[in-house]
């Protein structure tokens, strides 16, 4: 079992790597997207020092959400998620694992470039901890929960709005926790409630998301 | 009878062809309901229910919005409960009611948080405030567009029904977490500036007005829906007999009465 786990896995980061433009043009967005904000709101440092933590968490929720259709569309296309599922490996399985793909080469990417541009920002030094932490700790959440997502707008048309739609809602929680986590941080009162939080949500998503996924990409494939 | 012959009569409504006749002759009794409630209760809010001590009349939109509001969360209640039953039992009815129910429920979130708009401005100064609740609200609205528009892309039926009742309970699962989240980020935030802190005591043709006009949203509902999915109904059975039959009988009566 765990062999098909990281058989799924490798061949995804495999695929992943080969196509490395992919991956780099989502950090470019998260990247971009930030960058507007100054231009947005303007350059005063103190207004971007307290925005920064809520536009690097809306930036990289984007970001996800964006390649989020990545995650079964090639799959989908040349039969690959037919035959996965035909399989007699259980779904849940090779779902977790293309999840866990799709988190190592989208969302790791942004959690490590999110203490640049919070410099960009003018973040406080002390909560670069915390930044990363809650992001490291968030992202997946969104990968899990966006999946479902994916797996039921698979190739239908207009998907990419549809599926902004049926997420973003879904992602408000993860929004107020991460980005929280860091103002606790910056406010003085602590954050770990809210890392606490992240980690349960986390935990939570981890044990249903995958379900509802697997159950999604029968729908969408029969 | 013997139950083996027919089974628990009121699963035999489970059945489309079985349902489509009772949904038809419900309909009608619970719109006259509804009709018959809502005049009772506006007349009982607007003229019966006496002026709020600190608020004066504008109050009385409550005898709308609470109802409303009401309305909008318990709907998506049912449409979950349907979605499941129909993703463990395979009833393509209880796809078809939840289908149904989605419109209402967002209609009744817009009424919600158009009404509290309109209370809002001349009790707090503003249309919109970050509130928990009102937030919570908005977020309803949209996994009922959500669900809608879901629903709505998908071509095959069958996919629709179960994609839709997927992303139905998926929301179900979130709604507490998202009410809690936002109840907590908006306490940290601008702690209670705003709080919709009710009179201690009501009084009670107050209550009676707004469990009047309650009653009545739940009988516009079951009417609206009733009626919404028969023709959902005769859509999907169009290949069946029986719809045919109940076709040519519709037929005949519009003739007959022309």
């Amino acid at each position: 079992m765990l062999s098909a786990f990281l058989a799924v896995l490798r061949r995804d980061l495999l695929l992943a790597w080969r196509g490395r433009a992919d991956v780099l043009v989502t950090l470019a967005f998260f990247v971009i997207v930030v960058c507007l904000f100054p231009f947005g709101v303007g350059a005063e440092t103190n207004l971007l020092r307290t925005i920064a933590p809520g536009v690097l968490w809306v930036a990289a929720l984007l970001a996800c959400l964006l390649s989020l259709h990545r995650l079964f569309a090639q799959d989908h296309g040349d039969g690959t998620l037919e035959q996965l599922l035909l399989s007699s490996e259980p779904a849940v399985l090779w779902v977790t694992a293309k999840v866990l793909a799709f988190w190592l080469t989208t969302g790791l990417p942004v959690v490590a470039v999110a203490p640049v541009l919070g410099m960009l920002l003018d973040l406080e030094q002390g909560a670069y901890p915390v930044l990363v932490i809650s992001l490291a700790l968030g992202t997946p959440i969104l990968a899990l929960l966006g999946a479902v997502g994916a797996a039921l707008t698979l190739g239908l048309r207009g998907g990419g709005m549809l599926l902004a739609l049926l997420v973003l809602p879904l992602f408000v929680p993860v929004l107020i926790f991460g980005a929280g986590a860091v103002e606790a941080e910056l406010s003085g009162t602590g954050a770990t409630a809210h890392l606490l939080l992240l980690g349960g949500g986390l935990a939570g998503a981890l044990a249903l998301a995958p379900w509802a996924c697997a159950a999604a990409l029968r729908v969408s494939t029969e | 009878m013997s139950r083996s012959d027919r089974g628990p009569s009121i699963l035999r409504f489970a059945a489309p062809q079985n349902f489509y006749p009772l949904a038809g002759r419900l309909a009608p009794w619970f719109a006259g309901a509804a009709a018959v409630l809502t005049l009772a209760g506006l007349w009982l809010s607007f003229f019966v229910a006496p002026t709020d001590a600190t608020q004066g009349e504008v109050y009385r939109v409550i005898f709308i919005h609470v109802p409303a509001a009401w309305m909008s969360m318990f709907v998506y209640l049912v449409m979950a409960f349907w979605s499941a039953v129909g993703l463990v039992m395979n009833t393509r009815l209880s796809f078809l009611m939840s289908q149904a129910l989605a419109p209402t429920g967002a209609m009744f979130c817009v009424v919600a948080l158009w009404t509290g708009a309109l209370w809002g401005k001349p009790t707090w100064g503003t249309y919109w405030v970050w509130d928990a609740r009102l937030t919570s609200q908005a977020l309803l609205l949209f996994l009922y567009l959500g669900f809608i528009a879901l629903t709505r892309a998908i071509e095959d039926p069958r996919r629709a029904d179960r994609a839709g009742a997927i992303i139905a309970l998926v929301g179900a699962v979130n709604v507490p977490v998202i009410y809690f989240s936002v109840k907590w980020w908006n306490t940290l935030h601008q702690g209670a500036s705003v709080s919709l802190t009710k009179a201690p005591s009501m009084a009670t043709t107050m209550l009676v007005g707004m469990l009047v006009m309650a009653v009545a949203a739940w009988a516009y509902t079951l009417a609206v829906v009733l009626w919404r999915v028969r023709p959902m109904i005769l859509e999907r059975e169009r290949h069946t007999e029986w719809v045919g039959a109940e076709l040519m009988r519709e037929a005949l009566r519009q003739g007959g009465r022309a």
